[in-house]
């Protein structure tokens, strides 16, 4: 084997399975090595299936390639999944003590859809817990390290499956965006992440944190490869009420389809979203690549949207609201971890929540249980939800004119590790960009676009109207041309 | 109508009691000063008005999704079990509630 699997993208990986030059032994050993090599250093998994398992997998998939049986889209392709998607028989904690050995007796559909192309899961990926985290600092099961700089965080919350697919440890990830929980470690890994529109991929399975935001959302090295991975998850599903009934293109063949973008797609640029709070190492960055944009003759457009200002508190309003309602269910009956104390059932409940969960969980149910609770209802949550229903007017309002829009990822390049976690606004701040898309329920995807001083990585958003994924990929492929920026493995 | 509301130590205590969620002396201590500081962000949203605005509860653009009324096999109980920390007879074992 000349090539080392791991460096290659997803579908280079799954052609050269196709075409013989790789086994998926061959694959599967590579990425067992390299996962070896460096997860130590990283911690991008909670749980990592056992070797002998894998190549048993491997194995037999190779035997029924062999034989003309074997067929699927990701054939042989190894992936890592967030640890709050459920995944039957495999260990699914939400990177919780409560749910430290939780294994799920059924798939969540979007593992479903997976396993049916033929892909292998490789493990369940580290995160903050229950997704309340924007470092993967706050996971029970220790941080994950950047890749690009091990002394700082890789984003979150899907922080372990952009370590994973930065380092070389997959190719390919499966994460969950409830408030840029898929782009911000894209952003700060120098991968790609897309959060798609609300209802366009199951949710089934998916362990709950905030439903009316959320998504399961495709990572990868590349737009392509996140296409592609889209073109699987994304089908109607009658298990999530939720789920959109639509045809869905093929997104891989969308990103060669639009031709002369420049002449399809007017952009505009959110001015507020690169004031308050952005450093200007990122304004710098992401402003050279609009710059190149008009250079190639897209017409960019500088709009205000000033009821933004307000989407960083209404997100948590409503997101700590929802959450505090969905983890009622943690009762340490059913599932999960539940405390060692004699008593009646207020006593042990109270015990076991106290115990099972970390401090920033408790932190936002007992924010959402005062939000909800008689008295403040009004003045915060309802009037959340109303605001809610302003922004989403701006928004159509701004996709009347333009069909793109653009605005840096995270405010900051990657900070060090325990920089913010002893002080939870700042770590809320960190969401100011990506939030707004979750709020709104459309697509917004982030790819590399640059790295500040000392290597850091710098992400750009780019979002779109509602189901407008093929062409927010086929401008996102466009402007991956562009920089040069693609299937980007650090060295560890 | 605005309110100025500030979290007290009793009012944490009947939130942690109203979510069942035990807290140390400590944790207490520091989330009567955290929780102050994100009411105060929270408050931002004062200043919008929203008059003769509906509310948004989700963005999925549906209402009413409905299954068809067809009985599937359910997960075998052993399976559903599993994960129970305490069970007997094939029921799941809860705290006495009286």
């Amino acid at each position: 084997m000349s090539v080392k699997a791991y460096r290659l993208e997803a579908l280079e990986i799954i052609r050269n399975i196709r075409e013989g030059n790789l086994s998926i032994t061959d694959v599967i050993e590579d990425f067992l090595e390299r996962v070896e090599r460096v997860e130590k250093k990283i911690n991008a998994f909670i749980t990592l299936r056992s070797k002998d398992e894998l190549l048993q997998e491997a194995k037999i998939k190779d035997r029924l390639l062999k034989e003309g049986k074997a067929r699927g889209r990701l054939l042989g392709l190894p992936i890592a999944i967030k640890d709050n998607i459920s995944t039957k028989n495999l260990r699914t904690t939400c990177g919780s003590k409560i749910l430290y050995n939780y294994i799920p007796p059924y798939d969540a559909t979007v593992v479903k859809l997976l396993k049916e192309e033929g892909a292998i899961i490789l493990g369940k990926t580290n995160m903050d817990e229950f997704a309340m985290g924007s470092s993967t600092e706050t996971s029970f099961f220790g941080p994950t390290r950047n890749p690009w700089d091990l002394e700082r965080v890789p984003g979150g919350s899907s922080g372990g499956s952009a370590a994973a697919l930065a380092s070389g440890e997959a190719p390919l990830a499966l994460g969950s965006d409830t408030g840029g929980s898929v782009r911000a470690p894209a952003s700060f890994t120098a991968t790609v992440g897309l959060k798609p529109t609300y209802g366009l991929v199951s949710r089934y399975g998916l362990i709950a944190y905030a439903n009316s935001l959320e998504q399961i959302g495709p990572m990868g090295r590349t737009v392509r490869d996140v296409a592609l991975l889209l073109n699987v998850i994304s089908k109607y599903d009658p298990y999530d009420g939720t789920s959109l009934k639509v045809k869905r293109p093929d997104y891989l063949e969308s990103i060669s389809k639009f031709n002369n973008l420049h002449r399809r797609v007017k952009i505009a640029v959110v001015r507020e979203m690169f004031e308050e709070g952005v450093s200007r190492e990122v304004v710098t960055i992401v402003g050279n690549v609009v710059n190149k944009l008009v250079d190639e003759g897209f017409i960019v457009d500088e709009i205000s949207i000033p009821v933004i200002k307000y989407a960083l508190p209404t997100y948590y309003i409503i997101a700590m609201s929802e959450a505090s309602s969905n983890l009622a269910r943690y009762d340490g009956v059913r599932y999960g971890f539940r405390a060692n104390v004699h008593g009646d059932w207020n006593e042990v409940f109270s015990e076991t929540r106290g115990n099972g969960f970390g401090k920033e969980v408790k932190r936002r149910i007992i924010m959402g249980t005062f939000t909800l609770s008689a008295g403040y209802f009004d003045q915060y949550y309802f009037k959340a939800l109303k605001v809610r229903t302003l922004i989403i007017k701006e928004f159509k309002k701004a996709f009347e004119k333009y069909s793109i829009l653009i605005s840096p990822t995270m405010p900051t390049p990657p900070f060090k590790l325990g920089e913010k976690i002893a002080d939870p606004l700042a770590m809320y701040m960190s969401d100011i960009e990506t939030v707004t898309a979750n709020i709104v329920g459309i697509p917004a995807i982030s790819i590399p676009a640059g790295f500040a001083k000392e290597k850091l990585p710098v992400g750009i958003q780019l979002m779109a109207n509602y189901l407008k994924e093929d062409l927010l990929l086929a401008m996102a492929a466009f402007i991956e041309e562009l920089t040069g920026l693609k299937n980007l493995i650090a060295e560890v | 109508m605005r309110r100025k509301i500030v979290i007290t130590e009793e009012l944490i205590d009947h939130l942690a009691w109203l979510a069942r969620i035990k807290l140390t002396e400590n944790e207490k201590k520091e989330f009567l000063r955290d929780l102050n500081r994100v009411l105060e962000f929270f408050d931002e949203i004062d200043k919008v008005n929203v008059e003769g605005i509906e509310p948004t509860t989700h963005t999925a653009l549906l209402t009413n999704v409905l299954r068809d009324d067809a009985p599937q096999k359910p997960l075998p109980q052993a399976e559903v079990l599993y994960n129970a920390p305490e069970k007997e007879n094939g029921y799941f074992k809860a705290p006495k509630i009286l």
